[in-house]
């Protein structure tokens, strides 16, 4: 009987600890977000957090939404999969999110999209540009483009703008959004008639690359290809100049802060990216400006995307009236405003992968011996 | 296959491979000493690593980078040492005569506190930090076709004078013969009046100086260092250890060179996707014909 009692105590004990956050969530609406904020990408990681933040306090400071407060839950993954996995699960079973904004790279993307679709969590990445990520079903979107059109771009790119005839890949094997570069870098560079003379792969977290330099070395390319995030990036260009490979490397949205972690081996090379800050536009000065403001830095393209990600999901919460999964996905699925990174909008019938333009970076020499700066060289238009 | 080419890889699998065997060497001498596999010993290279960042850091533009790099290396060599020596005392030491088992825990343990701790660390952190290594070590040098950049010189000179310069000592010096002596036979070298417990911290101290030595040069081969840098070298030495015959010094390094090769070459000439399965496949191999290593002697276990 006594243990009876101590059970029932017990269970009354655990469920009066759970009620604070009940009625906490009566008046305010809980959205998360994954970002690796430590690892090897933090430097995008801790952006995105930032600026979904902001994006965050701004809509609070208007009134909220539907007439409650956003609260915005952030987790840190570390740019590894089974850890988002963990912090996906906690976040919808302990914060009750009903969207979320992440997770930044593609890896780690698609291993929550398809409990996000079963589970009816909105789900918007910022910046996971593999085209399978938003195979998963209606409830993924994102607010960057995808990468059939980044390795379009780029290929495009080399052989109009850079009279290259013959290009060089150094791909991570491991990593779907690597891959998925590669492949549309190669289709649509060899349809323009030019010729990949060599494609090398490697592991993730691989820092030996002579072996698969000095062929591409060999092979003596126009352009090396390197479809990669900064840091890997940053170590294969070291290692292409020492094994004397002089050509431009050419790169996507994974070079984002090169210019911060990289030095005089990256100088005149190219890639592609979501938002130029320098835009003369008015919704990225205002943004570049509030960032400053608030963080005391830059924003790159991932803060941009984050920041855009947020206000898309507040908008379509603000026109679907109320929280409910069916109604809020289908106003998300008919966006069609100009945010940051430009016009963001879904076809209908589609998945939902918003059709963007690309700006083009170029790598500069800086103020400062071995600190390259960033300059705006074209914009390329789906 | 020209011959260029095939030359210019096995250059990239000597420079490669001859820091495998500095890491290794700290490997084979421990376990020859006290019958430890010490797996923090790629946690040392992360340590000197981190050392040898930090000396880069600070001489950048101050001293020249001769003296930069000097410092760097003295840096590294002794904080790991006295790293070494700590771990040794604090932690191997109260189990010496505990079942080999329960020590060879405790030296994953030791693995995962120094990855950890250096994560926590404000000075060291969880993020990938960039290397940026002085001037005059970027560019490369030409001989008739071959590349060989200023690091892998520094890396191949570094280590063949760090390697001949153990050998002398444990060749030459008292204390070199009496390490020998101890990883004969532990209870005859102390009733001859040796200090075991001396020449064990001096083993640590120089093993792990070595292995300093290893994270210096490759912090700058692959100029990105963060906490968990040690764990794929660090394995990698300890098959090279295992290869060569674990307890003979020539042998870790023969296998570390042979690692780098093998490694290098069936990247250039084979696959990428197949590199580590060849190198651990040639280790099964020589595990199955000369369960020793190459170099190491066969003995008996005494019931």
């Amino acid at each position: 009987m006594f243990k009876k009692g101590l059970i029932l105590a017990l269970v009354l004990a655990f469920v009066a600890t759970l009620l604070p956050a009940c009625a906490a969530s009566s008046n305010e609406i809980a959205i998360g977000t994954i970002m690796p904020i430590s690892g090897p990408v933090s430097a995008y990681g801790t952006q995105a957090r930032d600026a979904s933040q902001m994006a965050v306090d701004e809509i609070n400071a208007k009134g909220g939404v539907l007439g409650k407060k956003l609260v915005l839950y952030v987790e840190d993954d570390e740019n590894s999969p089974e850890k988002t996995v963990n912090a996906f699960n906690k976040l919808v079973t302990e914060k009750k999110i009903v969207a979320l904004v992440g997770g930044l790279t593609s890896p780690c993307t698609l291993s929550i999209v398809g409990e996000a679709q079963k589970r009816k969590i909105v789900l918007v990445t910022p910046s996971s540009t593999n085209d399978t990520v938003t195979d998963a079903g209606d409830y993924i979107f994102r607010s960057c483009y995808n990468d059939s059109f980044q390795g379009r771009v780029m290929a495009k790119f080399a052989g109009e703008n850079l009279s290259a005839k013959t290009a060089a890949i150094i791909f991570d094997n491991n990593n779907d959004y690597s891959k998925g570069l590669k492949d549309s870098f190669t289709a649509a560079f060899t349809a323009a008639g030019g010729t990949v003379v060599a494609t090398e792969s490697y592991a993730t977290g691989d820092k030996d690359f002579a072996a698969q330099l000095t062929k591409i070395a060999a092979a003596s390319p126009d352009v090396l290809f390197v479809p990669d995030y900064y840091n890997t990036v940053s170590l294969i260009a070291k290692q292409a100049r020492s094994a004397g490979i002089e050509v431009p490397m050419l790169g996507a949205d994974g070079w984002d802060e090169i210019a911060n972690n990289a030095g005089d081996e990256v100088l005149d090379c190219y890639y592609s990216n979501h938002y130029s800050p320098d835009a003369d536009d008015a919704e990225v000065k205002a943004f570049v400006a509030a960032f400053k403001a608030k963080y005391n830095v830059e924003p790159n393209a991932l803060a941009a995307l984050a920041y855009d990600a947020t206000y898309m999901i507040a908008d379509a919460l603000k026109a679907a009236g109320s929280t409910d999964p069916e109604k809020f996905k289908a106003a998300m699925a008919a966006t069609d405003k100009k945010f940051v990174t430009g016009q963001i909008s879904f076809a209908a019938g589609t998945k939902h992968d918003p059709v963007k333009s690309a700006v083009i970076l170029k790598l500069i020499a800086g103020d400062a011996a071995d600190k390259p700066k960033v300059t705006y060289d074209a914009t390329v238009n789906p | 296959m020209d011959l260029l080419l095939f030359l210019q890889q096995l250059l990239n699998g000597i420079s490669l491979g001859s820091v495998y065997a500095l890491v290794a060497i700290g490997y084979t001498m421990v376990y020859g000493i006290v019958k430890l596999i010490n797996f923090a010993h790629g946690d040392i290279l992360m340590i000197g690593a981190y050392c040898g960042y930090y000396a880069f850091t600070w001489a950048q533009g101050t001293a020249s980078p001769g003296l930069a790099i000097a410092f760097a290396f003295a840096l590294a060599m002794g904080i790991s040492a006295l790293t070494g020596v700590v771990v040794e005392k604090t932690c191997y030491r109260p189990l010496r005569n505990a079942p080999r088992i329960n020590a060879l825990i405790t030296a994953i343990g030791v693995s995962i506190v120094l990855e950890n701790g250096a994560r926590v660390l404000p000075f060291m952190g969880p993020n990938p930090r960039q290397v940026r290594i002085p001037e005059a070590l970027t560019g490369v040098l030409q001989f008739s076709g071959l590349t060989i950049s200023k690091v892998q010189v520094l890396t191949l000179a570094t280590s063949i004078a760090l390697m001949l310069v153990l050998t002398l000592f444990v060749q030459y010096t008292r204390t070199g013969k009496a390490m020998r002596a101890v990883s004969h036979d532990q209870q005859a070298a102390l009733l001859m009046g040796i200090s075991v417990d001396r020449i064990v911290s001096i083993t640590f101290a120089v093993g792990a100086a070595l292995g300093g030595a290893g994270g210096v040069l490759f912090a700058m081969n692959f100029p990105m260092i963060d906490p968990y840098m040690g764990i794929m070298p660090g394995l990698k030495a300890f098959v090279a250890a295992v290869f060569g015959g674990i307890g003979s010094i020539p042998g870790a390094m023969l296998g570390g060179l042979v690692m780098g090769v093998a490694e290098t070459l069936t990247k250039g000439f084979i696959s990428t996707k197949l590199a580590d399965a060849v190198s651990f496949g040639i280790l099964i191999v020589i595990l199955l014909v000369r369960p020793a290593g190459i170099l190491g002697k066969a003995t008996r276990e005494k019931v």
